[in-house]
């Protein structure tokens, strides 16, 4: 599949560029499949690429009512991690981080993941001894955590206002070396692509209206381009999924639409070169590849179905910036954009058979969807494969929350805003 | 975005605090109906469309409102006390005038 190398862009450049093939085919859909995906986002290509390469599923039909990758996967701040506390976490987003480490090779496609480090800012000297804590508890499940001191993050960090007259002064943080960032459409277009030459179809513009049933049984689904039948049908639509439950007859599930902002900077030289994010608040920066600064903050923090967002968050995400970097007061802000996130109860995803016989779901990533892309669909596509969950998103189920076992990193209890 | 308090009138979203879903109803303390308390804590309708919401007028009158909000569009079709006619504050508005 290696058509992508430094020979055959030497030999496409000779030829001015003329005879590159699209990197997926526009197929019309099949009557039939043995497994349908509905939703082109991340997880939903990586679900199709795994299923094809891991499983040997190639009767696959990827269903996206849009264009390819205009969700979440195209909305979000692009970095990449694993620093979470609970076990369950910890393993899970680990196998991601895996998966990352060898993506572009394994695809072919270069998705730039770029391991540039993500540091957590410590304010107080609790927030700090948490941190320690928290490191512990990733080391002892293999993952790389360092503490760093004030002035180790200055030389990594010039221009962070360290100084005891800050407004939140700094007394530590906890990097993660092997953390970074992702071009993210690259991801979309690369699983798309791999999918696409194992044979799955991806059909755009091709909107799910309702499902097919052959009593309580899910049989396939009735879409804007006619129905389509299939064994099996897997939903991956992260803040739709409300909607797209309510079309299967489940009125209620544990989760909340809500808006999560992020923004841009005009281009500047190079500023940054890792992720860090506030401790103080909730802030989170990088600096892309063109140079732009690209940062957010909270959700909006009332249900929310708009891919746009509402001022006082801009207010509050700036505030934060110039707490941590005074020197960007008159930097430009080139654009901002919302991703309705489907927060759930613990803050923790769903990724399980059922709740329906013949359905799959994938769905309650908060607003970490991103950096579980690889996980995630590989993850799925075993859940799909064989009835039943992989160890690593077992304890992901859809009846932990009445069951008891919730997995709640943040200790913020049943309360979706606050995850 | 704006949201017009009873009491106080139109006032930015800022003064207001989110206490979330206005559709769950919180079963009897002494009620041992595992589901029914598995259900208000945990499973949410989530419309796309018009969502029944709380609200507190934190930054204002401190009143809890019963809010219906698109959850599309933002668009703000009802607003109403809570508790009724919220006698408190029904109570000052009518001492102020006289």
């Amino acid at each position: 599949m290696a058509e992508y190398s430094a020979f055959s862009l030497l030999a496409n450049a000779l030829k001015g560029n003329k005879d590159w093939k699209p990197a997926w085919r526009k197929p019309d859909p099949k009557a039939s499949y043995d497994v349908i995906i509905i939703g082109g986002g991340g997880h939903g290509l990586a679900t199709a690429y795994y299923l094809a390469k891991e499983h040997g599923i190639t009767n696959v039909a990827v269903l996206e009512k849009g264009w390819l990758g205009s969700g979440n996967v195209g909305r979000n701040t692009t970095a990449v991690r694993s620093n979470y506390l609970l076990p369950a976490n910890t393993r899970f987003y680990e196998h991601s981080m895996k998966l990352w480490e060898d993506l572009s090779h394994d695809l072919n496609y270069n998705v730039m993941f770029s391991q540039r480090g993500c540091l957590n800012l410590a304010h107080t000297p609790a927030q700090f001894d948490d941190y320690a804590r928290r490191g512990n508890a990733m080391r002892h499940l293999g993952v790389d955590a360092e503490l760093m001191t004030p002035a180790q993050i200055k030389r990594l960090i010039p221009a962070l206002d360290i100084s005891d007259s800050a407004r939140f002064p700094v007394v530590g943080g906890l990097m993660q070396r092997r953390a970074g960032t992702a071009r993210h459409d690259a991801v979309a277009w690369g699983y798309a692509r791999g999918a696409d030459r194992r044979g799955v179809d991806i059909v755009e513009n091709c909107e799910v209206t309702g499902f097919l049933r052959d009593g309580d049984r899910i049989t396939g689904v009735s879409t804007s381009r006619g129905e389509i039948r299939a064994k099996k049908v897997a939903v991956a639509v992260a803040g739709s999924t409300g909607r797209v439950m309510q079309l299967a007859g489940i009125e209620t599930m544990p989760i909340e639409s809500h808006v999560l902002q992020a923004f841009v900077t005009e281009s500047l030289k190079p500023f940054i070169d890792t992720v860090v994010t506030f401790g103080m608040g909730h802030f989170y920066m990088s600096q892309s590849d063109k140079g732009g600064l690209v940062y957010g903050g909270d959700i909006d923090g009332y249900n929310s179905y708009a891919q746009r967002g509402n001022l006082p968050v801009v207010d509050e995400v700036m505030s934060e910036m110039l707490a941590l970097f005074p020197g960007l007061a008159r930097v430009r802000m080139l654009r901002s954009w919302g991703g309705v996130c489907d927060m759930s109860m613990d803050g923790s995803p769903i990724i399980t058979t059922g709740p329906l016989h013949g359905m799959y779901l994938n769905c309650g990533w908060c607003y970490g969807g991103f950096k579980a892309t690889p996980a995630s669909g590989w993850c799925f596509a075993w859940t799909i494969a064989k009835d039943q969950p992989h160890e690593f998103n077992a304890p992901f189920t859809l009846d932990r929350f009445h069951r008891g076992l919730v997995i709640d990193d943040k200790g913020q209890g049943a309360n979706p805003r606050l995850h | 975005m704006l949201i017009t308090c009873p009491y106080c009138g139109p006032r930015d979203v800022i003064e207001f605090t989110y206490q979330g879903d206005g559709n769950r109803e919180r079963p009897n303390p002494a009620s041992q109906n595992l589901d029914a308390w598995n259900a208000y804590v945990y499973d949410r309708l989530n419309p796309a469309g018009d969502h029944n919401e709380i609200w507190q007028h934190s930054g204002g009158c401190r009143a809890h409102l019963r809010v219906v909000r698109n959850t599309v569009t933002h668009e703000i079709s009802s607003v109403a006390f809570v508790h009724g006619d919220h006698t408190s504050a029904a109570r000052r508005k009518a001492e102020s005038k006289s």
